[in-house]
């Protein structure tokens, strides 16, 4: 009895149903397509599909060969902006590794060598003193010698050249971006959904754009990168700038600010802890494409790895990601120390500029005194060859023993993995007939999100039907969701046990964040080592990407929990089991639906990676338009893969708010 | 006699919703609340005159909601009105441009908030500092004069500290050395204490009382605390529902409310600190015996020992010293206990 009332309520009644109804034409499509030879059941017709990769290749070639502006071409347009991008990253390059010469190839005179590979860690070991602590100062030290004593410091230069032109650049324009929509409603309006297309359209379908644009080489690599990294910033100085207390904006008005005083004086300064968050955002996100902005000219560790990962040297591969990963630490924790720095000390006023900064002293005269010590001790400038080590064969060997020893285990896993959960999954969705598909995503949307939304995921759903991709974008749907899963069945657990356990939470937390500081790219080494390439092994890298968020959140919405509600438990009696279930649970689901709309967001960026893994996805259907540069079939791909994480992300914040509403939250 | 006029401003409206000007000329600058809730507008304020004296503690006082924060705001020009006239001596505030505004408030105008509005990042005496360094005057001239200020509320020896290392009083403290910098005529105060605990909160007037009779400043003084506005106030309006209902001073509110509002709040005010003698005496000097002669504008709290003391009724004199009333135990303890005086 109780299970029917459970069933017969009428919104269960209308997902069950549409579950029912989904399952049923997903296992009998085929045989329908068989029995009636209709084929547009399982496939979009080809007669209908829209033309339209072809339209944007054309107009890509156009506006590289002919369009004009007038007094200018659009070609001389980019090759403008690519030197003014380029003469910078020139000079930062050659500080800090190539040093600066004259004249081209074997001609080349030197005329002032490059830092040496001492004053760089000295300085970067100052910054990090300045910003923390002795602790924070060592860790970045040896994270630095590290790159120099296993002989990466060459690669990891000309990769932190770049993320020293890629950040401030991407936190200029962020922060520019920020203060206008700060200023503009109309402009906020704008540029929303903008920012929502270039956080979740693939990095890898802007590369053919950009290569066009602007050609194979760091440039291209920079202005990627700086379009991957940019959004948060946007978002973060435009939210921190809104959230300045109205007081504080009045206050500067009544002491006579003009605006720019405003901006300069009392809104940037107020908001710059928040701001400096976003920066930190925008390092991470850089060092996330170190890899792949390598695919069209970085250059750097990220070309290491991925001349490893193509020459399956695993080695290779292991020790340029681990060199990734460690300066990604140094540079994570470095600015964070310095978004969390409130300066207590008192300032000193009346000494002199030297005695104030006797830091900045000893630091620029280590830095100089070595600059010209190097002129005349050339062999100062780099470190010792001979005194470098190298991990490359012990991976290799390794990784060998384990394949020969534990291959049964690993592949008994696999198989079962395969067997019983993705390949019944798989089938379920790959099944769906495309019109039945976009009908019942419609209904879900309109369901939870009313008639906008239902329209809304609707078109998005035609459009990747009608530009021949739903068998694809169905296998996406089917990867991600199994690996959001597996995730949460691991990471939600996790997360609730952090929330109520101090001990835990700081053992979780620092596990949690150093995944989260590697780039992407790293978690598919090691699984293509243990499980070769195929589905599963993609689905590992991505539930190690995408697990964090699940963890974090259900950490917070439990922490979250009102104490009040906790004590009303204890006073009526509850159990800790009830008062997990009962309160506990119910209360955090906002914030559950919050770490799994993150978690999603991150499988599918995640996914378009492991194409590289052997998936058949949209990810795979991105990546061969990278490889045979077809600006139309990436873009509309890319977009197909961004109208799917829009179409969850709006779903799933439409039941967040719902819950919280329900719980008077707000 | 009367001080003459700092802040006059008349007819001032404050409509929130669509298009609010083209709907006040509609009703022809004067919409009835039936009007606004017909349209569907907010009047945060309506039809507000008030006309500030120089040298005067103005109080402001009214419930959240009653539109006394979006008055002084209008006053202030940081929001602008949607109908009616404010001059500051004898200038039209409204009509000012940008340019002349941030000249005014650069030297004519200070003001206080509720939540202290310090900047985080700067210490005390920058905080204090700030208004001179966006004026450009020279850092060791603004930093004097700010050690000065901060000096007179009180921080001497805390300059370098940071607002989040102070408490809500010493936090306000720094709000007030602040907004007195540029040495502005006209100080405008939202809730000032309100967000300090009591104790502090009586404290905060008391110094607040000892820097007026220091600085002798036009004062726009905001409460929801009658209490306070009581205790501070040469002159109160009372607001409601973004109208005054009452300007007028606290012994009069208290005497002559003009409507159940104002008597609601009047009715556990203390009268014994607020009447004076004056005011609650029996006209009219009968020849006869007296206990002697009491100054008129003591309060009944302050001779009430004196009075009671004796059993013979004191001659009041008015401010010439001539008796023009008297008053007995009786009187006293009517005032005292709050009954109805006829």
């Amino acid at each position: 009895m109780r299970v029917v009332r459970y069933i017969t309520q009428p919104t269960r009644m209308f997902w069950l149903g549409l579950l029912l109804i989904t399952w049923v034409l997903s296992s009998y499509s085929f045989s329908l397509y068989k029995a009636l030879g209709a084929r547009w059941i399982i496939k979009f017709p080809k007669k209908w599909e829209m033309p339209l990769a072809d339209t944007i290749s054309e107009a890509m070639k156009w506006l590289v060969e002919d369009a004009s502006f007038g007094l200018f071409t659009f070609r001389e347009f980019t090759r403008f902006i690519s030197s003014i991008i380029e003469w910078p990253y020139q000079v930062v390059r050659s500080s800090l590794i190539e040093g600066f010469s004259t004249g081209q190839g074997q001609q080349a005179v030197e005329i002032a060598p490059a830092l040496s590979w001492i004053a760089i860690i000295v300085v970067l070991v100052a910054l990090a003193r300045y910003a923390k602590d002795w602790r924070l100062a060592s860790l970045v030290g040896l994270c630095f010698l590290y790159l120099a004593v296993f002989g990466q410091w060459e690669s990891a230069m000309i990769t932190l050249a770049s993320i020293l032109i890629a950040v401030p650049l991407g936190v200029a324009g962020g922060l520019t971006l920020g203060i206008l929509s700060y200023r503009s409603a109309l402009v906020e309006r704008l540029l929303r959904p903008i920012l929502d297309l270039m956080q979740t359209v693939p990095v890898f379908a802007y590369l053919v754009p950009i290569l066009f644009l602007f050609g194979f080489g760091p440039v291209s690599a920079l202005v990627a990168t700086m379009i991957y990294a940019m959004p948060p910033m946007v978002r973060v100085s435009t939210v921190a700038l809104q959230t300045v207390p109205a007081e504080v904006i009045e206050a500067g008005t009544m002491a006579g600010c003009t605006q720019h005083q405003m901006l300069w004086k009392v809104l940037i300064p107020t908001t710059m802890p928040t701001l400096m968050v976003g920066v930190n955002q925008v390092i991470m996100l850089s060092l996330n494409m170190v890899i792949i902005a390598s695919m069209i000219g970085a250059g750097g560790l990220g070309y290491d790895v991925l001349t490893s990962l193509r020459r399956l040297d695993i080695g290779g591969g292991v020790e340029a990601g681990m060199a990734i990963v460690v300066m990604a630490i140094a540079l994570d924790r470095l600015s964070q120390a310095f978004a969390k720095k409130t300066q207590d000390d008192l300032p000193k006023s009346g000494l002199s500029f030297v005695r104030r900064h006797p830091w900045l002293m000893t630091v620029g005269m280590i830095v100089v005194g070595l600059w010209l010590v190097g002129l005349l001790v050339p062999s100062l400038q780099s470190y010792p060859e001979g005194a470098t080590l190298t991990t490359s064969t012990f991976w290799t060997e390794t990784m060998k023993w384990i394949n020969v020893n534990f291959f049964d285990i690993f592949e008994a896993i696999k198989t079962f993995f395969l067997t019983y959960l993705m390949i019944p999954i798989k089938r379920f969705f790959v099944g769906i007939p495309w019109v039945w598909g976009i009908i019942a995503i419609s209904l879900a949307a309109w369901r939870v999100g009313g008639w906008k939304l239902g329209l809304m995921a609707g078109f998005m759903a035609l459009f990747i039907a009608s530009n021949g991709l739903w068998g694809k974008a169905m296998i996406t749907v089917y990867l991600c969701g199994v690996s959001v899963l597996i995730a949460s069945v691991i990471g939600i657990p996790l997360g609730v046990w952090a929330g109520q356990n101090e001990r835990v939470n700081t053992v979780v937390g620092a596990f949690i964040d150093t995944l989260q500081t590697l780039p992407s790219f790293v978690y598919l080494i090691p699984v293509i080592m243990l499980f070769r390439v195929g589905d599963f092994s993609a689905m590992i890298a991505v539930v190690l990407y995408a697990l964090a968020p699940a963890v974090r959140y259900a950490a917070h919405g439990i922490r979250e929990v009102p104490s009040q509600m906790i004590e009303a438990g204890k006073v009526s009696g509850c159990t800790s089991w009830q008062m997990l279930w009962r309160i506990k649970l119910p209360m955090a689901t906002p914030s559950l639906l919050l770490g799994l709309n993150q978690t999603i967001m991150l499988a599918l960026s995640m996914l378009v990676i492991t194409a590289l893994v052997g998936t058949r996805d949209l990810g795979q259907e991105v990546y061969i338009a990278l490889t045979k540069a077809n600006t139309g079939r990436g873009v509309i791909a890319g977009l197909s893969v961004a109208f799917i994480a829009i179409i969850a992300d709006r779903i799933i914040s439409a039941m967040a708010q719902a819950s919280r509403e329900r719980l008077g939250l707000k | 006699m009367q001080r003459p006029v700092k802040l006059d401003c008349r007819g001032v409206w404050k409509v929130y919703g669509p298009n609010p000007a083209e709907f006040m000329q509609a009703y022809d600058g004067a919409p009835s609340d039936s009007d606004l809730t017909h349209a569907g507008m907010i009047g945060a304020v309506r039809d507000a005159n008030v006309q500030i004296r120089d040298g005067e503690i103005f109080v402001i006082m009214g419930l959240s909601g009653s539109g006394k924060s979006t008055l002084v705001r209008c006053l202030s020009r940081l929001i602008d009105a949607t109908a009616g006239q404010i001059n500051f001596e004898d200038n039209d505030l409204l009509a000012m441009s940008e340019k002349e505004l941030i000249d005014l408030r650069r030297t004519k105008m200070g003001m206080v908030f509720q939540q202290f509005a310090l900047l985080p990042h700067l210490t005390v005496l920058q905080n204090t500092a700030f208004p001179l360094d966006v004026q450009g005057v020279d850092r060791k001239t603004r930093e004097v004069r700010a050690r000065e200020m901060v000096e007179l509320v009180g921080l001497q020896g805390r300059e370098d500290y940071f607002p989040r290392q102070l408490s809500g009083g010493q936090q306000q403290r720094v709000g007030i050395a602040r907004s007195l910098v540029t040495e502005p005529d006209l100080w405008f105060l939202d809730e000032p204490f309100s967000a300090l605990d009591p104790l502090i909160r009586r404290e905060m007037q008391d110094e607040f009382l000892r820097l007026q009779a220091l600085l002798h400043k036009t004062i726009v003084f905001i409460t929801h605390d009658f209490d306070e506005a009581i205790r501070l106030a040469d002159r109160i309006a009372v607001m409601k529902d973004g109208r005054i209902v009452q300007t007028a001073t606290p012994e009069e509110l208290i005497l002559n409310p003009a409507d159940e509002y104002v008597e609601e709040f009047t009715r556990h005010i203390p009268r014994a600190k607020v009447m004076r003698l004056i005011s609650v005496m029996t006209k009219g000097v009968p020849e006869g015996d007296y206990a002697g002669d009491l100054d008129g504008d003591l309060s009944v709290e302050t001779a009430v020992d004196q009075i009671e003391a004796a059993d013979k009724p004191f001659r009041v004199l008015d401010e010439a010293g001539k008796p023009v009333g008297t008053i007995n135990a009786q009187t006293v303890i009517d005032v005292l206990i709050g009954r109805r005086l006829t």
